[in-house]
């Protein structure tokens, strides 16, 4: 099975630990990761922020990059989610009116669709349309914590954290991907671990992308309430699966002094005995 | 706070309503304790039902399948109608339903008409409408009664007063009632039972002596001409029963093909509505009943116009429970009237503008009055994506040239790796001198928040460096 | 004395079809016809092509009736009406002990209502008249004949009915203006309204009752005492309607 790692453009960029620990924990459960160089981004800033266009030419560009593997990781649930909840819309909204003609070149542009966008030719032959290329691809994209569980047949990772840690879902990942409990099942299993439920878990932390941007005041209303609840559970460790939602809810856990650290679930999980 | 004709005109944009409404502490406080307490209603008595998905799958198809064949559906529903000694009226627009209703009013030479809660005839400004004719309408609706008493808005679906708390409540019953009818009771104390009766007394002899009622519909079912509304305190029933004529104005979308559709939408409504198994009182009637003369008014108004969106069209599937407003964590702190509309909440950011277009500064801000959490999708009773309608909203919204420009910039490093590497590598070099108060409209996030250290080195940099960790 | 809510909202330009329409136009049966099919015709546009979709009913149309009648008491009273549960012999007995708990003097009586059930009414006395001031007493019956005033209804104390179906899950009665129920303001305008349900009328859910229905029928649906929730959320008993709604469940 050939995995790819995609990083997702947040934490290729601010948050390389993340990633790195990806590496080590899926190396260590034995499964080879790799890295293609040609990927960037999701589209998910553009699309939610009202740039169908450009979010369209980067999820062209994201199946070309990612279409040949078995599986592809992300350690994002927001991204992930906008892969399979999002690109499905993205190619109706260009569904080309007629279908290429059979033999269109590999080349060839497809009328609606945004110019990046050709027609593949399968080995099975006849053109192959971009939304069968996204329905093709998006079964095999997976948060990190589904690859584990359902792929990979894992609660147990052999971590080590001695730690008061508590968990934020995040919206994306909690009614995107449907991931239940599989991130706590995960923690529940880590050695030393003490997992102390969040109050109002499931409620959004105000982030929203642009969301904090354009609506300043009511995000941070919404972030105040979170951080909260989190310093009400007196955990040393935030921990959610999603890098922008900490980015969020840390960037206040800071500026208020609370002490309470942010880390990725990968982070957690990636840590042994070995590496204390 | 003011009411009136120009209530929502020239309002300003969602953020700027929102950042005034959540330094109110006494709103945020009232919003809070209402909203979760419905909120654990009705996951409550949702729970109970074991086939709640099914009938939700039910509720969005028959729906669905409605829109499909509205026009067939309104053709049969005016037929069953009229057979049944009910006259029928179609309104394009706001201007032509409120003549409609004005010239029906003075046809029977009264001067007053009692109410029953409707948000139709608030759309469309009916109240207002009948005033500069020279006709009072009396609000019934114990929620509507706090609004109109106090001069203000609605800011709910369900419950239109739930801004205001008890006291609140008290002091407008004490300032008020006594310019509109009966003078609140001496000694009113702001226990809820003592304003309900307060209520109670000040619209009886209303009920009693009027002689026309407006309402509005929950549903209409094309196949029998029947119409039906929800509701808990008999101020609708009293409106539907006792006054000699009875016109309603019910939008287009409310209509369901037949009379078993609602063996589904009346277990729906009420649990996510309310929160309760089954609201107090529904009244089901067809055509002209007991000797009453009935008058329904068909709206449009935008409506046909959100039916031609072929993404937001699901928006027409609404049914008014307000369990998408009583989820929303903006809606919590925002309250509804940052809207500006009398759709307020998730349902309204997506509603409003496809009814009223995106050209005023508050309608264009509505589809990002949104973090996309999903909370509302997930409770919505008729599966309406909301999230979706947003973003889709969005693509569609005007949007400032700096913003543009800036998406676009995005767009092009983002594009290829070689250019995201570049900025990223330039971003890490110039990483000393990211101020910790960022200038214009990022300055949003640095006043509470302090944002990330950048990294010295990217994560795609790290693995070439290391050949991904082997070096 | 100004208007409250909401005006007409910016930005609702009338569309261009409509405007430029004299105003007057809109007036009488031709211009709601033009509108008709300007309204038809746009319906027409919007869902051309738009494929049609298939309604599947996957939920319960009909459950087990196995403690039904438990059930339906249980979730009545869940909304603080007064319950009781009797053999039909015990009916008038009941009938007369609460409206004498009640101190109800003047009792509408619809027509159709069943002779035993009417006895019970006869037979109550109540000590203390409550509106009609006449003193101790028997219980007097009002007749719907003809036809009350609301002003007449407003005077009486209460009413009772039979119904013509109970759903179980929801602790519902239904009226439909038929035998033993009369009009609608019958058990709309009086302060307390007593129904007897037979156990045979009784269903388990929602769709068994909306097949049982007849909708040509003014229907009215029953669930507890006149409530608002409109002030913090909190439920109140007793605002417009009936404050109190006492059943009885014949077995």
């Amino acid at each position: 099975m050939r995995v790819a790692l995609f990083i997702t453009c947040v934490n290729d960029t601010l948050f390389p630990g993340t990633g790195q620990a990806v590496v080590t924990l899926l190396r260590r459960l034995g499964c080879d990761v790799e890295f293609p160089q040609a990927q960037t981004c999701c589209g998910q800033m553009h699309v939610n922020t009202g740039y169908p266009e450009e979010g369209r030419l980067l999820a062209r560009h994201f199946v070309d990059v990612f279409a040949e593997y078995d599986a592809v990781v992300a350690p994002s649930g927001s991204c992930a989610a906008m892969v399979r909840e999002q690109y499905p819309r993205l190619t109706r909204a260009t569904a080309p009116a007629a279908v290429p003609a059979a033999g269109t070149s590999a080349d060839a542009t497809v009328a609606g669709v945004a110019p990046a966008g050709r027609v593949r030719v399968p080995s099975s032959g006849g053109p192959v349309s971009f939304a069968d290329e996204v329905a093709a691809l998006t079964p095999k994209v997976y948060d990190l914590s589904e690859f584990l569980i359902d792929v990979l047949g894992v609660t147990d990772v052999g971590a080590y954290f001695p730690h008061r840690v508590t968990y934020h879902p995040t919206c994306h990942s909690l009614r995107g991907l449907h991931l239940g409990d599989r991130p706590t099942r995960l923690l529940e299993q880590v050695r030393g671990l003490e997992l102390v439920p969040l109050p109002g878990a499931d409620e959004c932390c105000g982030f929203g992308g642009t969301f904090a941007v354009k609506n300043p005041a009511i995000s941070a209303a919404m972030c105040g309430d979170k951080v909260h609840n989190v310093v009400s559970t007196r955990a040393e460790v935030l921990c959610a699966a999603d890098n922008s939602c900490l980015m969020h809810i840390g960037g206040t856990l800071k500026r208020q002094r609370t002490g309470v650290r942010i880390m990725h679930l990968a982070e957690i999980l990636a840590a042994t005995e070995v590496t204390r | 706070m003011s009411g009136g004709n120009n209530t929502f005109l020239g309002m300003p944009a969602f953020p700027e309503n929102a950042a005034a409404a959540v330094q109110n502490s006494q709103l945020r406080f009232n919003l809070r304790k209402a909203t979760h307490t419905i909120r654990g209603k009705r996951a409550g008595v949702v729970a109970e039902l074991p086939d709640w998905m099914e009938l939700r799958q039910a509720g969005k198809e028959i729906k669905d399948h409605t829109l499909r064949n509205l026009e067939r559906y309104l053709l049969q529903l005016e037929e069953a109608v009229t057979e049944a000694g009910g006259h029928v009226h179609w309104a394009a627009d706001a201007d032509e339903a409120n003549r409609i209703v004005a010239d029906l009013v003075k046809a029977t030479g009264e001067t007053s008409v009692v109410k029953v809660k409707s948000i139709a005839t608030q759309e469309i400004g009916l109240n207002e409408a009948l005033q500069a004719e020279g006709i009072t309408a009396y609000e019934t609706d114990l929620a509507e009664l706090i609004v109109q008493l106090g001069d203000d808005w609605p800011s709910h679906i369900l419950v239109p007063a739930i801004h205001r708390n008890r006291s609140e409540i008290r002091e407008i019953f004490q300032d008020k009632m006594a310019d509109w009818g009966r003078a609140a009771p001496e000694g009113l104390t702001d226990e809820p039972s003592a304003l309900a009766e307060a209520a109670r007394l000040h619209l009886r002899e209303r009920f009693l002596s009027t002689k026309v009622a407006v309402s509005g519909a929950n549903f209409m079912i094309a196949e029998t001409g029947t119409l039906v509304i929800l509701e808990s305190e008999g101020n609708g029933r009293m409106c539907l029963t006792l006054p000699e004529t009875l016109i309603s104005v019910v939008g287009i979308e409310k209509l369901l093909p037949s009379w078993r559709d609602l063996e589904v939408f009346l277990q729906l409504l009420p649990r996510s509505s309310t929160g309760e198994r089954m609201n107090p009182y529904t009244s089901a009637w067809t055509g002209a009943v007991e000797g009453q003369e009935f008058h329904l008014v068909l709206l449009d108004n935008g409506r046909t116009q959100v039916l031609a969106d072929e993404v937001g069209r699901q928006a027409l599937r609404c049914i008014r429970c307000s369990a998408c407003l009583n989820v929303c964590p903006v809606y919590e702190r925002a309250g509804g009237h940052s809207y500006g509309s009398v759709y307020p909440g998730p349902i309204g950011a997506i509603l409003t503008p496809q009814l009223r277009g995106m050209s005023s500064a508050v309608d264009a801000s509505l589809p990002y009055a949104s973090t996309l959490c999903g909370a509302c999708f997930e409770v919505c009773p008729v599966a309406i994506d909301i999230p979706e309608v947003l973003v889709h909203l969005r693509g569609k919204a005007p949007h400032a040239r700096a913003e543009r420009l800036g998406m676009r910039a995005a767009g092009w490093v983002l594009n290829r790796p070689g250019r995201l590497g570049r900025t990223q590598r330039l971003g890490s070099r110039l990483r000393r001198f990211v101020p910790k108060r960022l200038p214009g409209p990022l300055s949003g996030w640095t006043n509470t928040r302090d944002i990330p250290d950048i990294p010295a080195e990217s994560f795609r940099d790290w693995w070439n460096r290391t050949d991904g960790g082997a070096r | 004395m100004s208007g409250g809510a909401a005006g007409p909202q910016p930005g609702l330009e009338p569309p261009a079809e409509a405007r430029g329409r004299d105003s007057r136009d809109h007036r009488g049966p031709q211009a709601s016809a033009r509108s008709r099919e300007l309204i038809l015709s746009r319906i027409r546009a919007a869902v051309a092509g738009a494929p049609d979709v298939e309604i599947t009913r996957a939920y319960r149309t009909s459950s087990d009736l196995a403690g039904v009648v438990e059930l339906f008491a249980e979730r009545v009273a869940d909304y603080r009406a007064v319950v009781h549960v009797a053999d039909p012999g015990e009916v008038a007995g009941v009938i007369t002990s609460a409206l004498e708990r009640r101190a109800v003097t003047r009792v509408v009586v619809p027509d159709g209502l069943p002779a035993e059930w009417a006895a019970g009414v006869e037979a109550a006395r109540v000590a203390e008249a409550v509106r009609s001031g006449s003193g101790a007493g028997a219980v007097r019956s009002v007749r719907d004949e003809p036809a009350l005033s609301a002003a007449e209804l407003d005077a009486v104390d209460g009413v009772i009915t039979g119904c013509a179906v109970g759903i179980a899950e929801t602790g519902t009665i239904v009226l439909d203006a038929g035998a033993a129920q009369g009009r609608r303001a019958l058990t709309l305008v009086p302060d307390y309204h007593l129904c007897v349900v037979r156990v045979g009328q009784i269903v388990a859910g929602v769709p068994e009752a909306v097949a049982r229905l007849d909708p040509v029928r003014p229907l009215t649906w029953i669930s507890g005492p006149s409530a608002t929730s409109d002030i913090e959320l909190n439920r109140v008993e007793g605002v417009h309607g009936p404050r109190t709604l006492e059943v009885v469940i014949v077995r």
